[in-house]
C-alpha cells in the first residue's frame, strides 16, 4: 500500500530526464507513487482571430492527444516499468497555479519539478514554474536541477 | 495559387502607376462607376418613409431592438452584471480550460466591430447630424444589446459541429436549422439571401470603409496621395494573411487592437478631464441637439437618423455578423453567448462611440455661430461646418490633436491596425457566407479571397461618399433579412431563456468561481 503521492510537473523537454529519474529515486526509496502533471499553458483571457475560434475545438483535441502520446504515456510506462504506481494527467492553464492546485488535491506530499524553464527570457521578466512554485505550492517542493 | 492576391494588387498597382495624375483620375472614374452602379440601391435601402424624412431602416432596426428588448423584459438591464460574471469564467467549466471562453469569443467578435465605426462613424454622424446624434446612437447602443442577445443565443443554438472539431455558426445555420425546428418554410432561400449580402456587406463595410478611412487618415499625416497606393499595401498583406495562410500577422494584430482600443479610451478620458469644466455643456448640446438639431439640416430627424445609422455600423446588432464570430464558444447554455454578446454594443456604441463623440463636441472642432449659438450648416459639403472643413475620421483626428499634436499620428496607426483586424474578420464572415453558398474547397475559397484583397485597393482609391453608402447599404440589407429571422425564431430564445434563469435560479447552473 502506497502512502504517499508525489507531483511531477513535467514539461517534456530533454532537460526534465533528469527530473523525471530524480523523481523516480525519491518515490521507490520513500515507497511512494507519482502523479505526473503535464499543463498546456493556456489563458482565457488571448486573443485569437475569427478562424482560430472555430478551430480550436479540434486543435485542443489534437493537442491533448498528442501531449499524451508522446510526452505522458512515455512518461508513465517508463517508471511503472522500473516498479513506482504512476498515474498522470493533462491540464490546461496556468502552470504553477495548476500544479499547485493539483497537490493539494491530491494530497500529495512533495512537488518535483524541473530548474530549466522553455524560455529562459520570459522567465526572468515573469517568473519562471520553480520561483512561482516556490511561493505558492501548499507542500514542499524540490527544484532538479 | 497562394501568389494570386500579390500577383493581382501589383497588378492594380502597375496599372496605376502611369503617374499621379492619372491615377488620382482613376480614382474617380472608380467612384463614379461606384455612383452610378450602386446608387439605385442606396437609394431603395435608404429610402424615406412616405410623406417623412424618416428612413425606414433605421426604424426597422430601432424597432427591432425595442420589441426584443420588450419581449426578453429588459434583459441588457437585467441580466447586464451576469454578463460580466460570465466574461470572467465565473460560471465556466474548468474542465473545459483550453476551449474558447465567453472572454475569447467576445474578444474576437469585439474587434471585429470596434474599429472605424467607433472613430471615422462617429465623426460623420456628428458632422452631419450634429451632437444631438450622439444622444440617439447611445439610445440605439442600448436597446441594440437585445437584439445582439438574440441572434449570438441561436448562433450558438444552431452552430454546426463537424466531425474534425471544428464549429461554423451564424444566421444561415440558424435560418436553416431553426426554421425547420419550427416548422416554417424558406430557411434555405433566407440563408442564400443573407450570404450574398454577407459577401456584399463583407466586400463593403468590412473591406472598402476600413481601407477608404485608412487611407484618408494615412494621406492626413504623410500628405495627399493617390488611395490605390495604401489599398495596394492592404492588400497585400491581408492577402499574406487571408490566402498565404501567415497568421502570425493576424495573430500580433488581434493582439495590439485591443491595448490600441484602450489607448483611445485612455486619451479620451484625458482629454476629457482636462475640459471636465465643459463636459457639462457637451452633454447640454447633446441633448438638446438630439431634439432640436442645433441648425443641423433635417432637425431632430437629422440628428436621429445620423445617430441610428452610426450605431448600427457601429455595433452591428441585428447585421448577424457577431452571430458568427460568437458561435465558437464552448458551452452547453447557448443563452450564455448571448449574454456575454449583449456587452458588445454596451462596450462599442455606449462608451467608445460617446468618448468619440464628446471629445468632437467638446474640443470645438464643429464651428458654432456665436451669435445664434447654432451650428454652422455647410450646405455644400452636407454637414456641418468643421475647422479646416474636414470630415470623416480626419474630423476625430483634429479634435485629438487639439489636446495632443502627436495623436494624427497616433490615430493614423490606429486606424490602419483597426481597419486591418476588421477586415481580417470580415473576411471571415465573408468566406463563412461564400462557402455556405459554393461549399468548401481551396479553389473556390482563393477565388472569394483574391476578390476581397482586389476591393481593398478599390476602396482604397475611391472617395468617402459612395463607398460609406454601398457598405451601410449592404450591412442594412444582412439585417433586413436577419431581423425576420430573429423575429420568427424569438419563442426559442424565450424558452433558452426561461430554462437557464430557472435553472441559475434553483442552483443546477453551478458557479465554479
Amino acid at each position: 500500500m502506497t502512502s504517499e503521492k508525489f507531483v511531477v510537473a513535467y514539461e517534456g523537454s530533454v532537460e526534465d530526464s533528469s527530473l523525471l529519474s530524480y523523481a523516480l529515486e525519491r518515490a521507490r526509496k520513500e515507497g511512494a507513487a507519482l502523479h505526473i502533471v503535464h499543463v498546456l499553458e493556456w489563458s482565457p483571457y488571448s486573443f485569437l482571430t475569427p478562424e482560430e475560434l472555430e478551430e480550436r475545438h479540434g486543435r485542443r483535441k489534437d493537442e491533448i492527444s498528442r501531449a499524451r502520446e508522446v510526452i505522458l504515456e512515455p512518461a508513465i510506462a517508463e517508471i511503472e516499468k522500473a516498479g513506482v504506481t504512476c498515474t498522470g494527467e493533462i491540464r490546461y492553464g496556468q502552470v504553477v497555479e495548476i500544479i499547485a492546485e493539483i497537490a493539494g488535491a491530491q494530497k500529495a506530499a512533495m512537488i518535483f519539478v524541473g530548474r530549466s524553464g522553455r524560455n529562459s527570457v520570459s522567465s526572468r521578466v515573469f517568473g519562471s514554474v520553480p520561483l512561482g512554485l516556490a511561493q505558492i505550492a501548499p507542500v514542499p517542493t524540490v527544484i532538479v536541477p | 495559387m497562394k501568389q494570386l492576391p500579390i500577383a493581382a494588387a501589383f497588378l492594380a498597382a502597375a496599372l496605376l502607376s502611369a503617374g499621379p495624375a492619372a491615377a488620382q483620375g482613376l480614382d474617380q472614374t472608380i467612384n463614379q462607376i461606384f455612383a452610378d452602379y450602386t446608387g439605385w440601391y442606396v437609394a431603395l435601402i435608404f429610402a424615406d418613409l412616405p410623406g417623412t424624412n424618416f428612413s425606414w431602416i433605421a426604424l426597422w432596426l430601432v424597432v427591432a431592438a425595442l420589441i426584443f428588448t420588450g419581449y426578453f423584459g429588459f434583459i441588457q438591464f437585467k441580466g447586464f452584471v451576469h454578463s460580466i460574471k460570465l466574461v470572467k469564467g465565473d460560471y465556466s467549466d474548468p474542465d473545459d480550460a483550453g476551449e474558447v471562453s465567453h472572454f475569447q469569443a467576445l474578444a474576437t467578435a469585439l474587434s471585429g466591430t470596434v474599429g472605424l465605426g467607433n472613430i471615422a462613424g462617429v465623426a460623420v454622424a456628428v458632422g452631419i447630424g450634429g451632437p444631438g446624434a450622439t444622444f440617439w446612437m447611445i439610445i440605439a447602443g442600448l436597446f441594440g444589446m437585445a437584439t445582439k442577445f438574440t441572434e449570438c443565443t441561436l448562433g450558438v443554438k444552431y452552430r454546426n459541429e463537424y466531425p474534425d472539431g471544428r464549429v461554423s455558426g451564424g444566421p444561415m445555420y440558424y435560418m436553416t436549422k431553426g426554421f425547420a425546428e419550427r416548422g416554417l418554410k424558406g430557411g434555405s432561400i433566407f440563408a442564400v439571401i443573407f450570404c450574398i449580402f454577407t459577401i456584399l456587406g463583407a466586400l463593403g463595410g468590412g473591406n472598402m470603409f476600413q481601407a477608404n478611412q485608412a487611407h484618408a487618415q494615412l494621406s492626413g499625416v504623410l500628405g495627399e496621395y493617390p488611395g490605390w497606393i495604401t489599398g495596394a499595401v492592404l492588400a497585400v498583406v491581408t492577402g499574406i494573411v487571408i490566402v498565404g495562410g501567415i497568421k502570425s500577422i493576424a495573430r500580433v494584430t488581434e493582439k495590439v487592437v485591443p491595448f490600441m482600443g484602450i489607448f483611445y479610451i485612455v486619451v479620451s478620458i484625458i482629454i476629457l478631464l482636462r475640459n471636465f469644466d465643459e463636459i457639462g455643456w457637451a452633454f447640454g448640446q447633446i441633448f438638446e441637439g438630439a431634439f432640436t438639431g442645433l441648425g443641423v439640416a433635417g432637425g431632430f430627424t437629422g440628428a436621429l437618423i445620423q445617430g441610428f445609422r452610426r450605431a448600427a455600423f457601429s455595433n452591428e446588432a441585428g447585421i448577424g455578423s457577431a452571430a458568427i464570430a460568437h458561435s465558437a464558444v464552448r458551452t452547453k447554455e447557448p443563452v450564455t453567448e448571448g449574454y456575454v454578446a449583449l456587452l458588445e454594443p454596451f462596450i462599442d456604441t455606449v462608451v467608445i462611440c460617446t468618448m468619440t463623440a464628446l471629445v468632437i463636441v467638446i474640443t470645438g472642432v464643429l464651428n458654432i455661430d456665436p451669435e445664434t449659438g447654432m451650428y454652422i450648416w455647410n450646405a455644400e459639403a452636407g454637414q456641418i461646418e468643421t475647422e479646416g472643413g474636414v470630415s470623416g475620421v480626419e474630423l476625430t483626428s483634429a479634435a485629438y490633436a487639439q489636446s495632443f499634436s502627436w495623436f494624427p499620428a497616433m490615430l493614423a496607426i490606429a486606424v490602419v491596425l483597426f481597419a486591418f483586424s476588421t477586415m481580417i474578420s470580415w473576411s471571415y464572415y465573408g468566406l463563412k457566407a461564400w462557402t455556405y453558398l459554393f461549399g468548401e474547397g481551396a479553389m473556390k475559397e482563393n477565388i472569394f479571397k483574391v476578390i476581397f484583397c482586389l476591393f481593398i485597393v478599390i476602396g482604397a482609391a475611391a472617395n468617402l461618399g459612395p463607398v460609406i453608402d454601398f457598405s451601410d447599404a449592404m450591412l442594412f440589407s444582412m439585417a433586413v433579412i436577419n431581423v425576420i429571422a430573429l423575429y420568427l425564431l424569438m419563442p426559442i430564445v424565450k424558452k433558452e431563456l426561461g430554462s437557464y434563469v430557472e435553472r441559475l435560479r434553483t442552483g443546477e447552473i453551478k458557479k465554479f468561481k
